[in-house]
């Protein structure tokens, strides 16, 4: 299972190496000495938990991000990758999950976007040899279709043959697909499958991006793992099985503990969310929530958490399904979820949680204002003194209450966010991602004010990406897949790799 | 925006003194305007013409402060004109009709609203974006009112009536006790209650205002319909003033009333601004064209310097803005 075992056995000299790359943005390291080797003809599947690096790896790729420190060599030559333009030219083409197409223009103008074949008149373009062009790269991918048709009419899984269409255009020979079955039916995974093959075999490299492990070993040659930025093992799919490959992707020295005094008896049932469906791709959602419980969320992203909060506080509009709290129904808009005692911290806190150019003192008490004046006469000093009680409170660090919110660090902007619902009197508390962005020090300040909110006789459901916060602070968690719930695991079954395997794909 | 995250913390500087900063600067450009046209004008200083501008400043404002609040939620009100020309119109039928100026005052003050109340429903339920929902509304309303008063003028009214616009109550034009009186309120209502604040978080971000459990529909409502019920207040007062009514009277309202919010510092993106900068905002706008009447100055050159004034309040501000640490 050694790095030399599998450079033994390749086929052919790697067509692009990465050695050593480390990459870091302010308070973490992406990627941290990072070596891989690209080759043609190959399919190599790049395996890892969100936020373990595989972004930031593509984004090197593609000339997006420069890197800290490594080397890269391009046929054995040693050469820079620090813009676009040089990855272009080096024949390396990303396809996001998010397409770059320009949906009112048809393929063949989407193909050849900002390299058109220029017309006998000066500032006119050919446009009979662009779709003469794009005629032949698409056959050549073997996709039946007239170029002249619109891009927004297509479906997901042909708006990606035509962004393979552009890449091959662009005489691209390392293709970098991020997850590009997640949004495929099984016939249209077949298709491009077959369409990898095809690839293949004209000698394109090929870096793919996957979460379902079944795919992994049907197309994969080469698999590398990544984790907290470091490259764990690089292996064929004929030396490990599916389980290995999940306790490489999250097995780890766990050195972080979480303050968290877990209650012997869970309380009165404050949430049950009952078949919740929404138009915004969640069916079927049962959860339960209890007074002085913390309840995990978890799932890939994308999975579908973030709808089901955005559902349970009313943001999104709910198609079927009951969500009852304290015991009675609620419906309507977030402003009615508030008024009852939920509170959203949403995923993204800059925004949709903070106004960042209003003051410390003017977030703190925007959620409570009906119940700090209710005569709904505002009284600046009375809002300034529930905002100082709730700096103090909370150790937000700013120089003032006026302060304006912007200025202050992610982890004092997240207090900012949470003690606004504090002032409003908030009893269900929903966390989305609580910790993105925030530095370790602050992380453990913010699970130990979940943990006294909860001890309180609050109640919280907190979703997040990583595992091992979902772990060591909830007493049990719903794990999402694909806009349902996969399963539950309580306490005893709380660990990183449950988690895993019920997030994944196993067909 | 991401410009200011950026930067350190600086305890010397906070939101508030920022804020009375812009709004003294403001009120020092209007007293230096005001001694420069004492200076250069003998009349400038004479008691009439000192209630003049106040009286016409005190029209810009009734129209300015209603939109003031549309703006501070980050949207416009281009309709406030056309409003003002059929509120007026229909105000003044009814005082024919019935006789009575107090159902004419109604009227007016009942049309504008209910036009603001369409404007707001447009901009909510609808989901058109405010400039364009009140830019077909100005339309709409420019094709009722030339229909319905078919080239006619509606002319004279009681003299009680009329003393709104032209009485004097101790030596005072009776239009600038009703701006110190809208003055109070606006100012009240902007700063002393929940909504005003909740109007603010609204402007400031409206994402998070919704996230945060306020009601951005029923506040955005209430903007709207307090916009069109000012620009219905303001119609009477033109009404009165002016003892006449055409459908025209109020092409040129709009955007005088949109330099008064912009010279006064309410940002178009919402969240920033006072009523009472909008009052000065009004102030150094009529004062300007006061003093170029004072100085015999073509009045072809007034548009001119208007834009002028609002494109250096808007830099300076953007810029201090900007630059704040």
């Amino acid at each position: 299972m050694s790095d030399g075992a599998a450079s033994a056995a390749a086929s052919s000299a790697p067509l692009l190496e990465l050695r050593g790359i480390s990459k870091s943005f302010p308070g973490v390291k992406a990627l941290d000495d990072v070596s891989f080797a690209i080759h043609p003809g190959e399919v190599h599947m790049l395996l890892g938990e969100n936020g373990a690096g595989k972004s930031s790896l593509m984004k090197i790729l593609c000339g997006a991000y420069t890197a800290d420190a490594g080397e890269f060599y391009y046929k054995g030559e040693n050469v820079t990758l620090s813009s676009t333009a040089e990855a272009q030219a080096l024949g390396i083409a990303v396809i996001f999950q998010e397409f770059s197409l320009v949906p009112f223009l048809d393929i063949a103008q989407n193909i050849f976007l900002g390299r058109e074949p220029k017309g006998r008149i000066p500032g006119t373009i050919d446009r009979r040899r662009i779709l003469a062009d794009a005629k032949r790269v698409l056959d050549g991918i073997g996709f039946d279709i007239d170029p002249k048709v619109v891009v927004d009419t297509l479906g997901v899984a042909q708006q990606q043959m035509v962004e393979i269409a552009k890449a091959i255009s662009q005489n691209a020979r390392i293709l970098v697909m991020d997850e590009p079955t997640a949004a495929l039916s099984d016939r249209e995974v077949e298709l491009l499958f077959a369409l990898i093959a095809r690839l293949k075999a004209d000698g394109v490299a090929i870096v793919y991006i996957s979460h379902r492990m079944a795919e992994v070993f049907a197309i994969g040659d080469r698999i590398t793992v990544l984790r907290d930025g470091r490259r764990i093992d690089q292996v064929r799919p004929a030396e490990v099985t599916p389980d290995q490959l999940v306790r490489m992707m999250v097995g780890r020295n766990v050195d972080m503990t979480y303050p968290r005094r877990f209650a012997e008896q869970p309380g009165e049932l404050v949430l049950q969310v009952k078949g919740l469906s929404a138009a915004t791709g969640i069916s079927d959602i049962d959860i339960e929530v209890r007074q002085g419980e913390i309840v995990g969320l978890c799932g890939l992203v994308g999975s579908g958490r973030t709808e089901v909060a955005r559902a349970i506080f009313g943001a999104d509009p709910v198609t079927t399904g009951e969500i009852i709290f304290d015991g009675k129904p609620i419906t309507g808009e977030p402003d009615v979820a508030a008024r009852r005692g939920i509170a959203l911290i949403p995923e993204s806190r800059k925004s949709e949680g903070l106004a960042l150019l209003r003051s410390v003192g003017d977030n703190l008490v925007v959620a409570a204002l009906k119940k700090l004046f209710p005569s709904r006469l505002y009284d600046p000093r009375g809002a300034q003194r529930t905002a100082e009680g709730l700096i103090r409170q909370l150790r937000i660090a700013t120089p003032s209450a006026r302060q304006m919110v912007g200025l202050l660090s992610g982890g004092n902007q997240q207090k900012v966010v949470i003690g606004k619902w504090l002032a409003a009197g908030a009893r269900l508390f929903i966390f989305d991602e609580p910790t993105r962005g925030i530095d370790i020090g602050a992380k453990s300040e913010i699970f130990a004010l979940i943990d006294r909110l909860v001890a309180e006789g609050a109640a919280a459901l907190m979703i997040s990406s990583e595992q091992i916060e979902i772990c060591h602070v909830c007493d049990r968690a719903y794990v999402m897949r694909d806009g349902r719930i996969a399963g539950h695991l309580a306490r005893s079954e709380l660990t990183e790799e449950n988690i895993v395997r019920l997030g994944m794909h196993h067909e | 925006m991401t410009d200011i995250a950026k930067n350190a913390p600086s305890p010397a500087w906070s939101l508030l003194s920022h804020n009375a900063a812009q709004l003294f600067y403001r009120l020092l450009a209007a007293l230096l305007i005001c001694i420069v046209l004492s200076v250069l004008s003998d009349a400038f200083l004479s008691l009439g013409n000192i209630l003049n501008v106040l009286r016409q400043a005190s029209l810009t404002f009734f129209i300015a402060s209603g939109l003031t609040l549309v703006v501070l939620t980050a949207g416009l009100d281009l309709s406030v004109g056309a409003n003002v020309a059929l509120s007026a119109c229909l105000a003044g039928t009814v005082i024919h009709q019935t006789g009575s100026p107090t159902l004419g005052i109604l009227a007016g003050l009942l049309t504008g609203g209910t036009v603001g109340l369409m404007n707001g429903v447009m901009v909510t339920a609808m989901r058109i974006p405010s400039f364009i929902a009140t830019y077909g509304m100005l339309w709409v309303l420019n094709g009722v009112t030339y229909w319905y008063m078919a080239g006619e003028t509606i002319h004279g009214f009681p003299a009680g009536f009329r003393q709104i616009g032209s009485g004097y109550f101790l030596g005072l034009p009776i239009p600038v006790y009703l701006l110190l009186v809208f003055l109070a309120i606006g100012t009240a209502f902007a700063q002393r209650t929940v909504w005003g604040q909740e109007i603010y978080a609204i402007g400031a971000n409206p994402v998070a205002a919704r996230l945060s459990g306020i009601p951005v529909n029923c506040r955005l409502l209430l903007v709207y319909t307090v916009s069109g019920t000012m620009a219905g207040l303001a119609s009477i007062i033109f009404l009165s003033r002016l003892n006449s009514a055409e459908a025209d009277i109020g092409e040129s309202l709009t955007l005088p009333a949109i330099a008064a919010v912009l010279i006064g510092g309410t940002s178009l993106f919402g969240g920033v601004g006072t009523i009472f900068g909008t009052f000065v905002g009004a102030l150094i706008l009529t004062l300007v064209l006061n003093g170029m009447n004072l100085l015999s100055i073509n009045a072809n050159w007034q548009p001119l310097v208007t834009g002028i004034i609002v494109i250096i309040a808007v830099w300076l501000d953007m810029r201090t803005r900007r630059s704040a640490p």
